[in-house]
């Protein structure tokens, strides 16, 4: 296996002999626990545990869940009541798989951002990024069908202004949609299919997941300096690194306590913080709600959605350009997709040959606006489509696009990155100075923090 | 390290962020009403229902609200669940009697069984309120942030007391229709006449019916209605988080002394 030179799992007993003769199993575990990890990895590592968590908890709540759900128009809403009030546990259940969607979607935004400025898209890791980037896809799906199931109002209009956007898609728009919801508009055959893929897709995940983590534990995991380990030799690769087992394994598991405390404060105090109290009524396809906006984390991507309407001269001009065929409402279907696309394509649009942001002072400044656009733009999706919101939007949406677009490739050009540290021991060192050897080289070195 | 500042910020962020916008997606259909912060003793994390309350709240609902709303999501023999009303098994047979159901199987009408739901009522046009304390929100501060949802809940139940101790008096007209002017209402005109004046009940605990302590018990009772297992929640969060802080604790001591002799310190 290529990868960190590391000691390998030898069968010792009997027993073990005889199953690694015939199945690896117990190897196979023992080289994924004990990859070589780099030392220097801070608290912003800590999101994959976490996400792994979420997978977990939402699988093994769902599946109960779905023990008691009827995915019928009819009793889709009233079985949600049923297993809120009939079933033993059935309220904790249910919320902290409502509450457990919002907590995955937090994790996987830090740990996408982290990878943003820490430059973990970067070669080699690009496979491991573009999977990451499958899984998030396959996450937004999941999580918008997962909101349907319980029949309320937004789940209802929720699924009717989305799956209008495939109505967009030109020539086989009405055929996709059509597809997409079984029939002529959101019904009963939604409502089944939506559960059926909503039992399916996790599964997908986990299978992607175990694809990502295979590919990264390939080129070992990235680090805040983005120095690679050293891998000529077993005791070159020790110096830069901790086995995964147990340094961050219980590093992982503490952050993962901190995190569950605040989680089991939200499900247990105000489970329906993050929720819309119109999904409590019924869905009733005569009457609209007066706003349907999506949950939290779709909320950055529907700007972008609703930011290109007719009247913005890009979309003008592409819809002149083409004919007509690229009208307002697809193209922002296409800016949605697009802002996935771009990040997912990072790792080809960025030329820097330094990879962490902490040695690219230019980069650092204009990911910082990065994040706050991000920020501006799920506060935007919230707002009516309305004046000053719809010009900030574009401007929100417009610099997103350039800052992959333009931004990463320009800087790499134009940006004088800082110094990196030759090893990984060497950072670690200067934020732990060794013991023994702290008077002599610290006096060297940048005073330690 | 700015490093690690500039992503602890980060972290902050995400938070605020998440915060902020999730109270401002529900925020976004206030306007014009006021919803008034009544004082209710489920509020917070230690709050808990008050049973003689829901008990009142619960009269109230029989003898007004019940001739035009129903409660179908409701099995009337979860009024003797513990942490709700908790009635006896008798009483609530009793109370049951109270309601003529549809039997399907008999094909006629029978008196209700304590397994039955409370009725639907469809007749009037009037919205079930099962959930009508979880259907409406209102608070969303401070700020549009709705944190205070930690401490006031989503404010369905104020909402509740402050529609029905919130009519002005005035009313109007329009095709055929009137509507009455109401403070706590979105758009200020709702076609339901008022139901409560003040001593429309007697409470059997001598409690005041003036129209305010009506409008709350009654607010109560749905929010009990509406979320009938908060009690069994906020139990199983309270020790989740105690449990979880404590486990954070040893988590916290043990990552320090298992990365001590990496980092090169005495453990």
């Amino acid at each position: 296996m290529a990868g960190i030179p590391h000691d390998h799992y030898e069968p010792g007993s009997k027993g073990e002999k005889w199953l690694h003769r015939r199945l690896p199993i117990v190897g196979l575990l023992y080289d994924t626990i004990m990859l070589p990890t780099p030392k220097n990895l801070n608290w912003m590592w800590i999101w994959g545990a976490v996400l792994t968590f979420c997978l977990a908890l939402q699988i093994i709540t769902g599946i109960v869940l779905a023990m008691h759900y009827t995915p019928h128009v009819d009793q889709a809403f009233a079985s949600v009541e049923h297993i809120m009030r009939n079933v033993n546990g059935g309220h904790m259940l249910r919320y902290l798989h409502a509450n457990g969607a919002s907590l995955f979607f937090i994790a996987v935004y830090a740990h996408i951002f982290r990878g943003l400025y820490y430059g973990s898209y970067k070669e080699p890791r690009e496979v491991t990024w573009i999977i990451g980037m499958l899984i998030y896809v396959l996450m937004m799906a999941t999580a918008f069908m997962g909101y349907v199931l319980p029949w309320g109002q937004m789940s209802f209009w929720g699924a009717t202004v989305i799956t209008g956007l495939f109505g967009a898609v030109p020539f086989i728009g009405d055929a996709l949609q059509t597809l997409l919801l079984g029939g002529p508009a959101v019904d009963n055959a939604t409502l089944n299919r939506f559960f059926s893929l909503h039992y399916l897709l996790p599964f997908l995940i986990a299978g992607l997941v175990i694809v990502h983590i295979w590919a990264f534990h390939t080129t070992g995991n990235n680090n805040p300096t983005g120095v690679e380990v050293r891998r000529e030799s077993k005791e070159e690769a020790e110096k830069d690194t901790v086995p995964f087992w147990p340094y961050y394994i219980i590093k992982d598991v503490f952050a993962l306590a901190v995190i569950m405390v605040i989680f089991f404060a939200v499900v247990g105090f105000m489970p329906n913080y993050l929720g819309h109290p119109d999904n409590y009524i019924e869905a009733n396809p005569l009457a609209t709600p007066a706003h349907i906006v999506p949950e939290w984390y779709f909320l950055p991507f529907y700007a972008i959605l609703r930011a290109f309407t007719a009247d913005v001269w890009v979309v003008q001009i592409v819809s002149f350009l083409t004919g007509g065929i690229i009208d307002a409402k697809f193209f922002g279907v296409l800016a949605m997709f697009g802002a996935i696309l771009v990040m997912a394509i990072a790792p080809w649009l960025d030329t820097s040959s330094v990879r962490s942001a902490r040695y690219r002072p230019m980069l650092k400044l204009w990911f910082a606006i990065l994040v706050v656009d991000f920020i501006l733009l799920m506060w935007l999706g919230a707002m009516p489509a309305e004046e000053p919101y719809a010009s900030l939007s574009l401007i929100a949406s417009a610099y997103w696009f350039a800052y992959f677009l333009v931004i990463l490739p320009l800087l790499g050009v134009l940006e004088k990155p800082l110094p990196q540290p030759m090893t990984i021991e060497e950072d670690f060192n200067k934020k732990y100075p060794p013991i023994e050897a702290n008077v002599s080289s610290s006096q060297t070195e940048v005073p330690a923090e | 390290m700015i490093d690690s500042m500039f992503i602890g910020k980060l972290i902050l962020n995400f938070f605020v962020v998440l915060f902020v916008t999730a109270a401002l997606s529900f925020a976004a259909g206030g306007g014009d009403n006021y919803v008034k912060d009544y004082k209710f003793s489920f509020e917070g994390p230690l709050g808990s229902y008050d049973q003689n309350q829901l008990q009142r709240g619960l009269k109230v609902y029989t003898e007004i609200c019940s001739a035009c709303h129903g409660l179908k999501y409701v099995p009337i023999r979860t009024l003797g669940d513990e942490g709700g009303l908790g009635y006896s098994e008798d009483q609530v047979r009793a109370y049951a009697e109270n309601y003529e159901i549809f039997d399907p199987e008999l094909d006629d009408y029978r008196p209700a069984k304590p397994t039955d739901h409370f009725p639907e009522v469809v007749d009037a046009g009037a919205p079930d309120l099962s959930l009508m304390a979880k259907a409406r929100a209102g608070f969303h501060g401070p700020m549009g942030t709705g944190i205070n949802q930690f401490v006031k809940g989503i404010g369905g139940a104020e909402y509740i007391a402050s529609l029905l101790a919130g009519y002005t008096g005035e009313e109007k007209e329009e095709f055929g229709t009137v509507f009455y002017e109401n403070t706590a209402y979105p758009g200020r005109w709702i076609a339901m006449a008022p139901p409560l004046y003040g001593e429309d009940v007697d409470f059997d605990d001598g409690h005041s019916n003036e129209l305010k302590y009506e409008a709350m018990d009654v607010a109560a009772f749905l929010t009990w209605a509406a979320e009938p297992k908060m009690m069994a929640r906020k139990h199983v969060g309270f020790r989740a988080v105690l449990f979880l802080i404590l486990l954070s604790a040893l988590l916290y001591a043990t990552n320090k002394t298992l990365w001590a002799p990496i980092k090169k310190r005495s453990a």
